[in-house]
């Protein structure tokens, strides 16, 4: 069927090709073509996850070299926040706060199931386009007005928000409690909410695309896992973000009108409030309720995709599709109870407690099953290391070696020792971070070529790759470390424990002086990425129509871009699309549009 | 300035010689017809071994972490509920070490010895239930052990306590900690954070305490009565801003004082005893070796953590609500220095629940001492409970220099 691709130019074939004469602004600004928003998604993402990584370099030099004059700092943060290029209390906690928040929401939520799945469910389903267009360009337009609200809030006077990532009140209700929490918590609520419309809009949007709109053919367990990944993601998402949403609603309110949602009994800045009756934790169990749903949300897509990428260069059909499946569905549910394993030491009711580190630590089992699957992939598998696939293989190594440590969280009274110190830094950002991003770095110079039509350089992809892997786990695994030393997350100066036990304090310093120099290498890594990402969108060689040799419909599509991507009538599928290296097949592929042969039995 | 010019052309030029060698490497590429989607046998072995070599790297850095470093940094649990977590932590340690080592090996065993060699075909092989049945089974049994006894272990952790176990508060705030003592009855004095006056910063409830708040809710340098006075004076105008903000506080404190002196009017007088013979320590917690202690905690303005890392225990101080932590230390100060070998050594109490700008100071030191250091240590206190150090106290000004800048701002 692959031949149908290249087969005229075909003007007449569906309804909604009344724009073929695109405008500048509706092909690159106002677009509706799912291809073009997904690489709206895509850049400004990539943009976010840059000043996020440059704010993370921000505070590293802080924590390496404490109270030292650095010319970096002072060069970005100016005489207000680094006088003298010492970084100031208060934006060491405003760094923090905003390089989490943009991390997790605008380059792992926003960049990774944004990016990835505008542009593979409708061409892994063969489908024209998402299920509407116009909901899909509101939804990026969403997730740019709220990524721009988020970078406004590092510019205004009195800083931006500075009560971490999980902006938990009191601290983030009172102005007088931390200067973050006046107009720059304020903006960051705002653009928050309009990160969940766009989310929400987003996430209706692929599930109404992934239940409606599959080709003939494509029935549901014939789908690749990226787009069960992005389904499962996508529900996710439309069950967990409008309780954030409601959280964040509450925390406007005891704000801006005076309301004790989450205020009880405080003294703060000399001034006796009156408020009476709310409950902090009432807010951390509506965040909670998103936030760890939302590390599946950020997570599972990066798995899919590598599912995608490890078949194909493997040249193996996945091991265990249906267990796949399975697991990813196992996760998502699971996803919902878990969310107590944040609150062990909170103060919520220790019986919680133990029924909360039931749940989590079940959710060990489908991923013990995700990873031992992708290693019987590999097992005998003829593997072709591309970029995507080396990101692939170090994402399921990061997700052991992050996952493994979640045990451990996972039990409270363990957790007790452990709880909001550098080993649950070094935990997530291993687990979620590190593998969502691999996912992402394997997604891109996997799927490259669908999406500019050019190839990506492959050398500097290798030396981006490795020093990726190397820097990521230079700085987070030393991280383990200085937590089981007792040191606190969202210090800013790990010399206070010098006055009591020196020898600690003098490891915690050793360590982040390697972390840091880590932290910086893998930085100047991604400028490799970024030039070969842009070098190669104008200069790149022009791409093969399948270069992997993959099975997925995207790859039957023509190069150059078309809106309703294929030029005549959508493909049929008839098989499902691992069948890699098959016994008696002429190719070590065959493409999902091929009909079964004579007596060839479905996998 | 000079600086930031010269980052900048770093940078610029940067960019530049990086175009410049990928121009000549594709020009290179295009000699040789590679079309940057076929990855030559070469680089795949050479990326192969690099896996291989990375995963040899990873392993020697974690045992070389793991004997450096290790669990020195916090050294031995000072408390017997410490000691049983870190057991258990042991334990599972010594789990997922091994799942860490195994899986992580096969994974880039895999990718070395399984990259593509010409001629040679991958096995097709979708699934195998009986294999996928053997690892969701073993984690599952696995996982069953870890919970049953980490279930035990967290169930005696948050069991209540009896009465012999010594009863403190910890009281926190921006940015320090102040303990309380029960004092001779072991019953902490009941309070309530309206009460809070300068001589009162624990806001403990007595019928004196409530007398001072009231006092000081209508009389203080920013009372009710200086307000009204203000407001009703004839001779200033306030612009529309300052007179609202006037105005919103009167209200408050209005309220609150209503509130006060519906306090006092159901105040029961009993209850003043278990008040008068607390003991309010400020800079260093006193603990006494063998002892439980079951520690109640609170937080004036947001949420701040008290983290004994020496002691393996944690709890939230929250705003409105009060929490708890238990445990019996272990070790006196002096047994650790000597374990640690640093004679300097000293625990502390870390505040561990982000709360502010010098949030990283937030600390107190904690010293334990054998029974009859304790013991005496407790006798030198008992002048100072809180009647005698407190009330009745001379009857200051109230003169909170932090309330005139707020009512000013």
């Amino acid at each position: 069927m692959a031949s149908v691709a290249h087969e005229g130019h075909g003007h007449d074939h569906h309804d909604d090709h009344h724009h073929h004469e695109e405008n500048f602004i509706s092909k690159y600004i106002f677009s509706q073509d799912h291809k073009m928003i997904g690489k709206q998604f895509l850049m400004t993402a990539v943009f976010m996850g840059l000043v996020a990584m440059i704010l993370s370099i921000l505070f590293r030099i802080q924590l390496a070299w404490p109270g030292e004059s650095s010319d970096f700092l002072s060069f970005f943060l100016g005489e207000k926040w680094a006088p003298n290029g010492v970084l100031k209390e208060d934006m060491y906690l405003g760094l923090v706060t905003i390089h989490g928040t943009i991390m997790v929401f605008f380059l792992l939520t926003g960049g990774l199931s944004g990016t990835f799945s505008n542009l593979l469910i409708p061409l892994q389903l063969g489908a024209r386009d998402m299920a509407s267009g116009f909901l899909n360009m509101l939804s990026y337009w969403f997730f740019f007005l709220s990524s721009l609200l988020m970078l406004v809030s590092l510019f205004v006077e009195s800083g931006p928000a500075m009560a971490g990532w999980t902006i938990y009140p009191p601290l983030s209700a009172l102005p007088q409690a931390v200067s973050g929490s006046g107009l720059g918590m304020t903006l960051w609520l705002f653009s928050m909410t309009i990160f969940i419309a766009s989310s929400l809009i987003g996430s209706l949007n692929y599930i109404v695309t992934v239940i409606n709109l599959r080709t003939q053919g494509m029935s549901m367990t014939r789908m690749p896992l990226t787009i069960w990944a992005f389904f499962v993601t996508a529900i996710l998402g439309v069950l967990s973000f409008p309780v954030l949403l409601s959280a964040a609603l509450l925390l406007v309110m005891d704000r801006l009108a005076g309301t004790s949602f989450y205020l009880s009994d405080i003294i703060v800045g000399g001034e006796m409030l009156a408020n009476h009756g709310g409950s902090p934790l009432l807010y951390q169990h509506l965040f909670w309720f998103l936030g760890h749903p939302e590390v599946y949300i950020v997570l599972l897509p990066a798995l899919g995709l590598s599912s995608e990428i490890i078949a194909t260069n493997a040249r193996k059909p996945i091991f265990g599709y249906k267990a796949m499946i399975g697991s990813i569905l196992a996760i998502g549910f699971l996803s919902f109870i878990v969310w107590g394993h944040h609150m062990f030491v909170t103060g919520m009711n220790p019986f919680l407690g133990s029924v909360f580190v039931f749940t989590t630590l079940l959710i060990a089992i489908p991923s013990a099953v995700k990873v031992f699957n992708y290693l019987t992939t590999l097992w005998k598998g003829s593997l072709v290391l591309t970029p995507a696939m080396l990101f692939a293989i170090g994402l399921v190594s990061t997700f052991i070696t992050g996952g493994v440590t979640g045990i451990i969280l996972a039990d409270s009274a363990l957790d007790i020792a452990l709880h909001d110190t550098y080993f649950v830094v070094a935990h997530f950002h291993i687990v979620m971070g590190m593998s969502a991003v691999f996912g992402m770095f394997g997604g891109v110079y996997h799927w490259f070529p669908k999406m500019f039509g050019k190839m990506m350089n492959m050398r500097l992809g290798y030396a981006h790759f490795w020093i990726t892997l190397i820097g990521a786990y230079g700085v987070f695994f030393p991280m383990h470390f200085v937590g089981l030393a007792g040191a606190p997350r969202r210090y800013y100066d790990y010399s206070v424990y010098a006055e009591t036990d020196s020898p600690t304090a003098d490891m915690m310093m050793d360590l982040n002086v390697i972390i840091t120099i880590f932290a910086i290498v893998a930085a100047l890594g991604q400028l490799i990425f970024l030039f070969n990402f842009f070098y190669s969108i104008f200069r790149g060689p022009k791409a093969p129509q399948n270069p992997w040799n993959a099975n997925s419909l995207e790859w039957t599509t023509p190069v150059e871009h078309v809106h309703g991507n294929w030029p005549g009538a959508l493909p049929v599928v008839h098989r499902w699309p691992y069948d890699y290296s098959k016994p008696g097949a002429d190719t070590d592929f065959i493409p999902q549009d091929v009909p079964l042969a004579e007596g060839e039995e479905e996998h | 300035m000079e600086n930031k010019l010269i980052i900048l052309i770093v940078i610029i030029l940067g960019a530049i010689a990086i175009a410049q060698l990928v121009r000549v490497y594709e020009i290179s590429a295009k000699l040789r017809k590679n079309g940057e989607h076929e990855v030559s046998n070469r680089d795949n072995r050479l990326n192969a071994r690099l896996m291989l070599g990375f995963m040899i790297a990873l392993f020697i850095g974690f045992i070389y972490l793991m004997t450096t470093y290790g669990w020195t940094g916090r050294g031995v649990a000072a408390s017997v509920e410490g000691e049983e977590t870190d057991w258990l932590l042991n334990l599972n340690f010594v789990i997922v070490i091994m799942i860490f080592f195994f899986t992580n090996f096969l994974l880039f065993f895999f990718t070395f010895k399984y990259v593509r060699k010409p001629g040679v075909k991958a096995f097709y092989y979708p699934h195998n239930n009986k294999l996928e049945m053997i690892w969701t089974v073993v984690p599952a049994i696995v996982l069953a052990v870890i919970i049953i006894l980490g279930l035990q272990t967290w169930n005696d952790l948050v069991a209540p306590t009896g009465k012999e176990a010594i009863r403190v508060e910890l009281f926190s705030k921006q940015f320090d900690w102040t303990a309380r003592y029960a004092g001779q009855d072991n019953t902490l004095g009941k309070y309530d954070y309206k009460l809070t006056t300068d001589n009162n910063e624990l806001a403990l409830l007595t019928s004196n305490t409530i007398d001072s708040a009231l006092n000081n809710m209508l009389n203080g340098s920013n009372g009710i009565s200086r307000i009204q006075k203000l407001l009703n004076n004839r001779d200033t105008i306030f612009n529309d801003s300052t007179s609202n903000a006037l105005r919103a506080d009167l209200s408050r404190k209005e309220r609150l004082y209503r509130l006060l002196a519906q306090m006092k009017a159901n105040h029961n007088k009993k209850l003043d005893a278990s008040a008068w013979d607390d003991i309010i320590q400020k800079d260093t917690l006193v603990l006494c070796k063998g002892q439980q202690y079951e520690i109640s905690l609170r937080a004036k303005d947001v949420i701040h953590s008290a983290f004994f890392m020496h002691m393996r225990a944690q709890m939230n101080a929250v705003p409105g609500m009060p929490t708890r932590l238990k445990f019996t230390p272990s070790m006196t100060t002096e047994e650790m220095r000597k374990s640690k070998n640093n004679p300097a050594f000293n625990y502390t109490l870390m505040c561990n629940k982000i709360c502010g700008g010098a949030h990283y100071k937030m600390k107190m030191i904690v010293v334990v001492k054998d029974k009859a250091a304790y013991n005496a240590w407790m006798a030198s206190k008992k002048k100072e409970t809180f009647k005698d150090k407190y009330f009745p106290a001379p009857a200051a000004p109230v003169a909170a220099a932090a309330m005139d800048t707020t009512m000013t701002n």
